[in-house]
């Protein structure tokens, strides 16, 4: 079964996450990078599939160049090809990002001569959130698509997709060629081998040149929430603090 | 005159508590809406006309109740064309929904299908004679984003983030005029529907229960882990965990807290050796009370929480179990 994943750079925040002066962007000046969660867990399914069942898995991104770093991270991990759709850095409205990546795909898929028989997405992009892009790009290629995928089990001509719903799951059989959005906790990524990252450096990368329209939906300016006021009690340095937190347990009618 | 119509959820006839913040804030944005707009809502599927009435009480004036056999259980592409064909007839202004898992996917369904952009999870919005303004949520709560929303002639399409409203009884009812829908679905549409459930019926779940007692990097094996057992079950509660935690292999997913796990709203949140990473915290910060247990009185969680004792957890977490048990004569 031919796979392939769409995963999108983002940057790694910790306790706090600055914005820059312009308001048009998260500041990465002191960050690192990294693929959505959801995303790499959708990597992490294919390439278990292809090695389960043969085939191959290809990665496509668009985003700035510097998102080679994501894609040779994911051929570390066993992914077989990887496709750059390279932009000047600047966040893509979802309608665009889903014109671009459709044809990509369209041209990947002409290039190999067959359609890939499961393209997988994350069921959210981790930074901007448009819970969108996968649904576009099925509709546009006229496939079948489910999201919140938390498991995968491929059969002929078609897979089955664990929906998660609260306390438990939804089964859908989709006829392949088929469309998921995965979520995290479908699978543990694994991390890259040495032998991995050897053969991430060999990978080739293809690049694709695609514009696309800007859609309706515009980013005017990011900012913080506001901070809400805390004002910490610490109620001791070592394990004598106990019975203080058992009386506030005690007041607030956990104990019962 | 011009309609914003919701999209109301149900599983099989149960109504989702999502739908009163989907009519409290509807009945907002109608307002808003310049030209004195309808509310309209839409409930799909077996059972959907059950409750018509609740939806009419939320604010409803008029309840659209769509129905085919391809419409028993949630379907994403049948309940997306089915939004989208009475959208059309009803040419409404606006189709609005709350962004749970299913109403964020309906409505990115309808706009694939319409080709108009969809704005996912806002916190408010202001509609304007061409194109609206909102403020929606990034990273999962931790930033938020100003934009703004143009779709030509064609409707707006939102949601609001689940919990960015907080429910509200409607001042008065609306007119809750029921009306059928029977929707055109062709066949192939059956390729996205529920072919078979699997439903565990859990006691308390991570995001229902009063106490969460979580554990981080800090706990430093699978193993430590039974001592936050031990205390989670005394207090009736649930263990979580942080992403490290998980991906570490010590932790189910299930128990993870966070952007990308679960969201918590207990009375009192026990987070022991974890940093409080922001992507952490927006799970958590729906908790009404934290308490920090972690040996760096710089970390973040400590800095964020109601209650922290600086130590080390391994210690303290068995000295809060034996005082219980002590107070209870256990
Ligand atoms: C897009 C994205 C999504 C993410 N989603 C999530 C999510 O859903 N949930 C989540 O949790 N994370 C998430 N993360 C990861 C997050 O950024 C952090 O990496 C993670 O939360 C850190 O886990 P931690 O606090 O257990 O570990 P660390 O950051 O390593 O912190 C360990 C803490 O334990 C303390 N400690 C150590 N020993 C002891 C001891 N003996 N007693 C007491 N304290 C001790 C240390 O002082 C430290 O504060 C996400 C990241 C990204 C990029
Ligand atoms: N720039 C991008 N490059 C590749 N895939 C993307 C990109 N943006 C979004 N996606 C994919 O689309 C999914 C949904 O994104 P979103 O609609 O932004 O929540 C993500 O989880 C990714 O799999």
């Amino acid at each position: 079964m031919n796979i392939l994943v769409c995963v999108k750079r983002v940057p790694a925040p910790g306790a706090k996450i600055n914005v820059t002066d312009d308001g048009q962007s998260v500041d990465a000046a002191h960050l690192g990078f990294t693929t959505s969660p959801h995303e790499e867990c959708a990597l992490e399914e294919a390439v278990q599939i292809a090695e389960r069942d043969g085939g191959e898995v290809t990665v496509l991104t668009l985003g700035p160049v510097e998102a080679e770093e994501q894609l040779r991270y994911a051929a570390s991990v066993g992914a077989h090809k990887i496709i750059l759709v390279p932009t000047d850095g600047s966040a893509w409205d979802p309608q665009r990002t889903a014109v671009a990546l459709t044809q990509a795909i369209e041209t990947a898929e002409a290039a190999n001569g067959s359609a890939f028989e499961l393209i997988l997405f994350g069921n959210e992009s981790a930074d901007s959130g448009g819970f969108q892009v996968g649904v576009r790009v099925a509709h546009k290629l006229g496939r079948p698509i489910v999201n919140a995928i938390k498991g995968i089990v491929p059969g002929d001509g078609s897979v089955t997709a664990n929906r998660e719903i609260d306390g438990g799951f939804e089964v859908y059989e989709v006829p392949t060629p088929a469309v998921l959005g995965v979520k995290e906790g479908i699978n543990l990524p694994r991390y890259p081998t040495m032998k991995g990252r050897l053969a991430s450096k060999k990978a080739v990368l293809e690049t694709a040149e695609i514009d696309a329209a800007a859609g309706g939906q515009t980013l005017v300016k990011l900012h913080r929430p506001p901070e809400q006021a805390s004002n910490t009690e610490i109620l001791g340095t070592d394990e004598s603090a106990a019975s203080a937190i058992v009386d506030i347990l005690e007041e607030i009618g956990v104990l019962a | 005159m011009s309609a914003l119509l919701v999209v109301l959820e149900h599983d099989r006839g149960k109504w989702s508590e999502a739908n009163d913040e989907a009519l409290t804030a509807a009945r907002q944005l109608v307002a808003d809406m310049a030209d004195g707009a309808e509310l309209h809502a839409v409930l799909i599927g077996d059972g959907a006309l059950d409750l018509a009435g609740q939806a009419g009480a939320g604010g409803a004036a008029v309840v659209h109740v769509a129905n085919d056999a391809m419409l028993t259980d949630f379907g994403p592409e049948a309940c997306g064309e089915t939004v989208v064909q009475l959208a059309v007839a009803e040419s409404v202004a606006a189709v609005m929904a709350v962004g749970t898992s299913r109403g964020n996917e309906v409505l990115a369904q309808v706009a694939a299908r319409m080709d108009l952009p969809f704005v996912a999870n806002c916190m408010t919005i202001a509609p304007g004679a061409g194109s609206w303004s909102m403020t929606r949520v990034q990273w999962g709560g931790s930033l938020l984003e100003d934009a703004t929303l143009d779709s030509g002639d064609g409707p707006k399409l939102v949601t609001y983030g689940h919990h960015a409203v907080v429910a509200a009884p409607a001042a008065a009812p609306g007119a809750g005029e029921v009306r059928e829908f029977a929707p055109t679905l062709d066949a192939s549409l059956a390729r996205t529907i529920v072919k078979d459930r699997d439903v565990q019926t859990a006691g308390v779940t991570l995001s229902t229960a009063p106490v969460v007692v979580s554990g981080g990097r800090g706990v430093g094996s699978a193993e430590g882990f039974a001592q936050l057992e031990e205390l989670a079950s005394l207090l009736g509660g649930r263990v979580g965990c942080s992403r490290a935690v998980t991906n570490l292999g010590w932790r189910n997913h299930t128990d993870q807290v966070g952007q990308t796990g679960t969201r918590i709203a207990p009375e009192i949140y026990i987070a022991t050796g974890i940093s409080g990473a922001i992507q952490h915290w927006v799970g958590a910060m729906a908790s009404k009370r934290i308490l920090a247990i972690n040996t760096d009185a710089e970390a973040n969680m400590v800095a964020k929480a109601d209650y922290a004792v600086i130590a080390d957890l391994h210690k303290v977490v068995p000295a809060i179990t034996a005082e219980i048990k002590r107070r209870k004569g256990l």
